[in-house]
């Protein structure tokens, strides 16, 4: 920390000592003390830039290494940000040519060209530079990398993972796409500042795996810690954008959605399961739970082509880290699994109609849930998401099985009633409309907390106007 | 009673609250403009105009409506005076079966009034809700063009007319 604050001081210097330099010498004297020898410190702990090298031939790579490097980028979801996006979720631009935003606390961060194109990629990047970028975050030239590329986690990595990426990359079609200057607000413009962020949260080496579990639990662990940086969003973050590591994968947030915890606090009413989880993980969708959204949408979207063996050893290790299975904390009617129990003697469950909802919403109201509200879901969202509705013969699950209904905030719901599930071209998938031009602020907080206190047995949501307009103003997460 | 505000008139409607628009406009207002296509969001058939932003009609419970303008199908203009969006739709032949025209004729007019200059990305991913099951979707596209061509071709010349020059450009634009 200590070279941090030098560094802070540093970049101050010159903006900040003409004012001080007004009011008496003895402040500023120290002050430029203090850079001048972060400018020293710095000099010293400055990476070197490694020589460029001519592009590698494609063909000096084995086919079976690249194949790797495939598979591992899809586990990795490479292609995620450093692809351009237009539109909610919609992959636009050329794959890994970068150019995309990516909204962090400090302000808007473009990821980077990684295609080979020598001028506005990695194309003269030698594997021993791109080694160091996934191991230390710090490029070919030498300029540290800003964390949200996750090399926290891609320091895990082994050797030859990296290499088998390197290769993937390297091989890619060069495409020559300058990468916009990223718009951080100060003192976070400042490179040099991350020498001291790592000497502070940057952990080194590779994944020591625990002889107590079984080999796909290890390479689960392995996945999800060196390579798929779940934690990137699932871990809660400190005020300084790390990883908070003792509350690994404890629920943390991404571009304006809750990433659900993925452990003891899970929201999912049904427990998680391997086989629940490999589903959800390589189709983006489970009928225990429901439909793949906001920014985990595009990450499955690319575990899709991940090896099912990977995706299952994914399952294994964070099956292993969630809440036993637990009662079901949602009333067993409004789950499609266990018709309502019959009041008085045993009878069977009568058939779902339109008059049966409207009967249903009508018994919400007399529980205590307004009627304006009642009309607005039954309107805006029966259509769907009614007992028997056509989607449900699709296999979608009840409102009351989403876990963004179960969640510790709206925010979740809040996204998914105004951005929806937007049609992903060229692919057969679950798809919500948004309703973010339909429906008011006001309105939104109205019908987020009729579905809470509908189908889910916890507490209301506070504010959740202010949710509505953050959500706004994050435009959907892209 | 619920009142609605429609193409600028006020109306009295007797109808439950959470009734969707379309039915109303159609059963009750006699505006048959705005389609039933599948009654879930996904086609656009029912696309109108909801304070100045496309939403599907079917989907917009009447409820939602108080205070707030709709503007269909029928407010762009009449067959004998269309309106710019109408007439490059007309001028590009765009519609084959036509069911869904009038929803990709409000979702082109919403658009155009928030972009006057769309590009081709932004005029693709501005229609992307409507679905055309005829396959004109060439010609819908060379309409938008047309009309975005025409509105700001309308937009310059008022704003070079002296006469005119002191109107605000937000009427001229609707």
């Amino acid at each position: 920390m200590v070279v941090a604050i030098g560094l802070i001081s540093l970049r101050m210097a010159p903006t900040v000592r003409p004012r001080f330099r007004r009011r008496g010498r003895f402040v500023g004297l120290p002050l430029a003390a203090a850079a001048a020898a972060g400018v020293i410190v710095y000099a010293i702990i400055r990476p070197p830039e490694i020589p460029p090298i001519a592009p590698p031939a494609p063909t000096s790579f084995a086919t079976t290494e690249i194949a790797r490097g495939a598979e591992l980028a899809a586990v990795g979801d490479c292609a995620v940000c450093h692809t351009m996006q237009t539109g909610h979720t919609t992959q636009s631009g050329r794959p890994f040519a970068g150019g995309r935003a990516v909204p962090t606390p400090f302000g808007r961060i473009y990821a980077t060209n990684i295609t080979p194109d020598v001028a506005t990629g990695i194309g003269g990047w030698s594997l021993a530079a791109f080694r160091r970028a996934m191991r230390d975050g710090v490029d070919r030239a030498g300029r540290h990398l800003y964390p949200v590329l996750p090399y926290p986690h891609f320091t895990r990595a082994t050797d030859a993972d990296i290499a088998a990426m390197y290769a993937f990359l390297m091989t890619r079609q060069p495409v020559r796409q300058a990468t916009p200057p990223n718009a951080l607000t100060f003192p976070f413009n400042v490179r040099a500042l991350l020498a001291g962020w790592n000497l502070q949260f940057l952990r080194q080496g590779e994944f020591q795996p625990d002889p107590t579990k079984d080999a796909a639990w290890n390479r689960g662990a392995y996945l999800v810690e060196a390579i798929g940086h779940c934690g990137a969003c699932h871990t809660p973050h400190n005020l300084l954008g790390a990883e908070k590591n003792h509350q690994a994968l404890a629920g943390g947030e991404a571009e304006g959605w809750d990433a659900p915890a993925l452990q003891v606090g899970s929201p999912a009413p049904l427990a998680w399961n391997v086989d629940a989880l490999a589903t959800y993980l390589h189709t983006g969708f489970q009928a225990g739970h429901g439909a793949v959204a906001g920014p985990m949408a595009p990450v499955t979207q690319q575990l899709a082509s991940a090896p099912d063996a990977d995706i299952h050893a994914i399952a294994v290790y964070i099956a292993s880290r969630m809440p036993p299975a637990q009662a079901a904390r949602t009333p067993a009617a409004r789950t499609p699994a266990t018709p309502a129990p019959a009041t008085g003697a045993a009878k069977p469950a009568p058939p779902i109609t339109a008059d049966a909802q409207r009967a249903d919403a009508q018994r919400a109201d007399a529980q205590g849930a307004d009627a304006p509200a009642a009309s607005m879901f039954n309107g805006a969202c029966g259509a769907c998401h009614a007992a028997d509705a056509p989607m449900t013969h699709g296999g979608a699950p009840a409102l009351a099985l989403s876990s963004a209904v179960n969640a510790p905030t709206a925010r979740n719901v809040v996204d998914m009633i105004l951005h929806g599930l937007p049609w992903r071209e060229g692919h057969a998938g679950p798809y919500m409309p948004a309703f973010a031009d339909a429906l008011t602020d006001a309105q939104v907080a109205v019908l987020a907390a009729y579905v809470r206190a509908r189908y889910s047995d916890l507490p209301p949501w506070p504010d959740i106007e202010a949710n509505v307009r953050e959500a706004r103003r994050e435009g959907g997460g892209t | 009673m619920i009142r609605l505000t429609v193409n600028g008139r006020d109306h009295e409607v007797d109808a439950e609250p959470d009734t969707p628009l379309l039915y109303v406009l159609r059963n009750d207002l006699a505006l048959n403009g705005a389609k039933f296509g599948c009654g879930l969001g996904q086609c656009g058939a029912c696309t109108v105009i909801v304070d100045g932003a496309a939403v599907f009609s079917c989907l917009t419970p009447i409820a939602l409506l108080p205070g707030r303008q709709v503007t269909t199908i029928e407010g762009l203009g009449t067959p004998a005076a269309p309106g710019p969006v109408q007439r490059a739709f007309i001028a590009e032949q765009a519609a084959q079966c036509g069911y869904c025209i009038a929803g990709m004729v409000m979702r082109t007019q919403a658009l155009l009034a928030c972009t006057q200059d769309p590009s081709e990305q932004e005029i693709r991913g501005g229609l992307n809700p409507n679905l055309c099951r005829c396959g004109t979707h060439m010609r819908i596209l060379a309409a938008v063009r047309r009309a975005a061509a025409s509105l700001r071709a309308a937009t310059q010349a008022k704003a070079t007319t002296p006469a005119n020059a002191a109107a605000p450009v937000k009427a001229a634009t609707q």
